[in-house]
């Protein structure tokens, strides 16, 4: 398919890659290729999912259960406030734990193959 | 006039004074280190991505310069302030919308794109048609969110500075344009960068000290905070329960959805915000990426708690109804906040400077924001819509870089105009708006692209096109644009709550936010369109993930600068 802007020099990084993809297809079909996607989409696929169902469950709560979420814990506080507080602390965990999933479990593989590639290309 | 006598109390011309002379400051510095900084650029990596060397945290505090807005800053303590719990419902979801980013898209993004969100949408896909559709949905966020702001940055010169007449508030928009525009062509990525960086600081640091203040003022308890909150609203119990400012009881069912749709908009809606897009490039690799969103996590979630303190500050020590004698919407209640605690500890000098001294905060916060916009949008412009024309064959970048700058004066000028035009109107929507057409046109194209393989270029240009048309059309036959009527209290007249006055109704669209139906719309679209090309490249894709995932062949950081 050539259009205009394949030509133009300023994706010029693209044509040249275009001879190397049936590179890119072999690297694609590898063990170790396979072995990362399924550990990033393992991990992110999931956690995603979890967070927006506990994010969507506060904002649904706090549309349909108004007396749960106003029933006081303690002091003035109730329960939509500490849901909202725990919103916080679980948007923190999870970036605390995807990076320290991704330095130990991700990069190093991702590293690997990207100097193995390079080697090649 | 109640109104009068409150602004004659808060603003001093001794304030004033010192507003100005801190905000010239901060304009001063800013526009030398953008001077400094633009010195440096030399091809066309630096105008778009900064060189692509700042470090993780630099870009970490940038990106919360970004991303933290007047509307969020003065916007969300308002929303607090008046109605307490369900002003807190708008910084969750503007702060747990960053997992998106962290985990879908910036270190995808950043190892398989260049400049712009349509690197990475028209990397396998037929170049031209896909970057003139990314380009157009960029520019129409990038209005929308500049307008928002600028709109704001009038109005909020006439609450700090006293200046009420059109002059002044057109004035302002002027300068805040003016300003903008030289940030964006004079330093490029390099100079807006460091920018926001500044601006970041100053508005992290000004708000720690008020939260510190009003935690001493409550002996650190923050269930006494919420009591004399509630006390002083007159609402009682249920300033602190949700259902003050949506979904009244009032509003039935439809007021319910109209919660969800806001709060599935500003979940999906950042990770498809251009201006916050661009940030992944001016780091040297995706790690840098990944932690500098991490940076930006801890920086804006400790934000986004310390506007729970103004905004339940405000309302237990300012009161609602002297915030909204100031502006019905609260926006200035986190600068009455910073009077009232000055007044409070130091005697009415300090509350003056205190006051001056975040009214400055406010000023710098619009001001490297909208530059963000800026810069975003000129650089679409430039790198998507204008290189990819096919009577632009021998385009040289340096010749890109040059039309990206006279479009950062273009569309400066144009948005100077549009919000000079639209200070009348009521344009609080307009951030809402901006967060639901990138969730509907960009998110669903972004995730198509990074990880569906049949994916092709008809799909791309039904999820954009048809998202945008989606998320814009819907608002504008929704109660925002006509038929809202705000009954007046105490006598007063009725006023329209719509972008239209009163007497003109032509809504159908029940929901104020569109996010809802326009997402799905936008996801489904792109389904839809995929299946109905036989276009199909596994080569590229096999390409496109690897390079994602792997940083084969991505971008380089300019050496040693």
């Amino acid at each position: 398919m050539s259009t205009p802007v394949d030509d133009n020099p300023q994706y010029e990084v693209h044509a040249q890659s275009r001879h190397a993809a049936g590179v890119y297809e072999q690297i694609e079909d590898s063990d170790e290729f396979r072995e990362l996607r399924h550990r990033f989409r393992s991990f992110v696929f999931p956690m995603t999912a979890a967070f927006l169902i506990w994010y969507l469950l506060y904002v649904i709560l706090s549309a349909w259960a108004r007396g749960f979420m106003a029933h006081k814990l303690a002091g003035n506080i109730n329960v939509g406030f500490v849901f909202g507080l725990l919103q916080f602390v679980s948007t923190f965990l999870i970036a605390w734990l995807y990076s320290r999933y991704a330095n130990s479990r991700l990069d190093p593989l991702s590293a690997e193959i990207r100097h193995r590639v390079e080697g090649s290309l | 006039m109640p109104t009068f006598l409150a602004a004659a109390s808060t603003v001093t011309s001794g304030q004033k004074t010192l507003t100005i002379a801190l905000f010239l400051v901060f304009v001063a510095v800013t526009l030398y280190i953008t001077v400094y900084a633009g010195r440096k650029n030399r091809d066309a990596t630096d105008f778009y991505a900064g060189g692509r060397n700042f470090s993780a945290m630099q870009n970490g505090i940038a990106i919360g310069g970004d991303y933290m807005s007047a509307a969020s800053f003065l916007g969300i303590a308002g929303i607090i302030a008046l109605n307490g719990y369900d002003g807190y419902l708008y910084s969750i979801g503007f702060l747990v919308a960053w997992l998106v980013a962290l985990l879908l898209t910036a270190e995808l993004m950043r190892n398989s794109g260049r400049f712009t969100m349509a690197d990475v949408l028209a990397f396998r896909m037929r170049q031209r048609p896909v970057r003139v559709a990314s380009g157009v949905s960029t520019i129409v966020v990038s209005i929308f969110y500049l307008l928002a702001q600028m709109v704001g940055a009038g109005a909020l010169v006439a609450l700090l500075l006293g200046a009420n007449s059109l002059t002044a508030k057109n004035l302002t928009i002027l300068i805040v344009g003016i300003i903008m525009i030289f940030y964006v062509i004079v330093g490029g990525m390099r100079g807006t960068t460091w920018v926001q960086i500044v601006k970041a600081v100053m508005l992290i640091s000004g708000a720690a000290l008020l939260t510190i203040f009003i935690a001493f003022k409550f002996g650190f308890s923050v269930s006494h905070l919420l009591g004399a909150a509630a006390d002083k609203s007159g609402k009682g119990d249920a300033f602190l329960n949700p259902g003050q400012a949506f979904a009244k009881s009032s509003a039935g069912l439809t007021g319910k959805l109209d919660l969800i749709s806001l709060g599935v908009a500003l979940v999906l809606g950042t990770a498809g915000l251009p201006h916050i897009l661009i940030r992944f490039y001016t780091v040297p690799t995706a790690r840098d990426a990944r932690r500098s969103v991490i940076w930006g996590i801890g920086i804006i979630g400790a934000f986004y708690l310390m506007t729970l303190a103004l905004g339940f500050g405000a309302a237990a020590l300012v009161g609602s109804a002297d915030i909204k004698a100031q502006n019905a919407a609260g926006n200035t209640a986190a600068p009455q906040l910073a009077k009232k605690l000055g007044d409070d500890i130091f005697g009415t000098t300090g509350g003056t400077i205190l006051l001056a001294v975040i009214a400055a905060v406010a000023f710098a916060t619009i001001l490297a924001v909208v530059a963000g916009l800026t810069l975003a949008s000129s650089s679409s412009f430039a790198h998507d819509i204008y290189a990819s024309s096919p009577r632009r064959k021998d385009s040289s970048e340096g010749q890109e870089v040059k039309v990206a700058r006279v479009s950062a004066v273009v569309i400066g000028i144009v948005a100077i105009l549009l919000a000079m035009k639209a200070q009348t109107l009521n344009v609080a929507f307009l951030v809402a708006l901006a967060f639901a057409v990138a969730a509907s046109a960009n998110l669903p194209v972004i995730l198509y692209s990074l990880f569906w393989k049949r994916f092709n270029t008809t799909g791309a240009l039904f999820a954009i096109y048809g998202g945008l048309i989606a998320a814009v059309g819907l608002v504008f036959f929704s109660p925002v644009v006509s038929g809202k009527v705000t009954k007046g209290v105490n006598g007063a007249p009725d006023t329209s709550g719509s972008l239209f006055g009163l007497g003109t109704d032509f809504h159908w669209f029940p929901l104020d936010n569109p996010g809802l139906v326009s997402i799905p719309i936008g996801f489904l679209c792109g389904w839809i369109g995929t299946l109905l090309s036989k276009e199909r490249d596994p080569a590229k894709y096999a390409e496109l993930e690897v390079r994602s995932l792997t940083g084969v062949g991505m971008e380089r950081a300019t050496a040693g600068r």
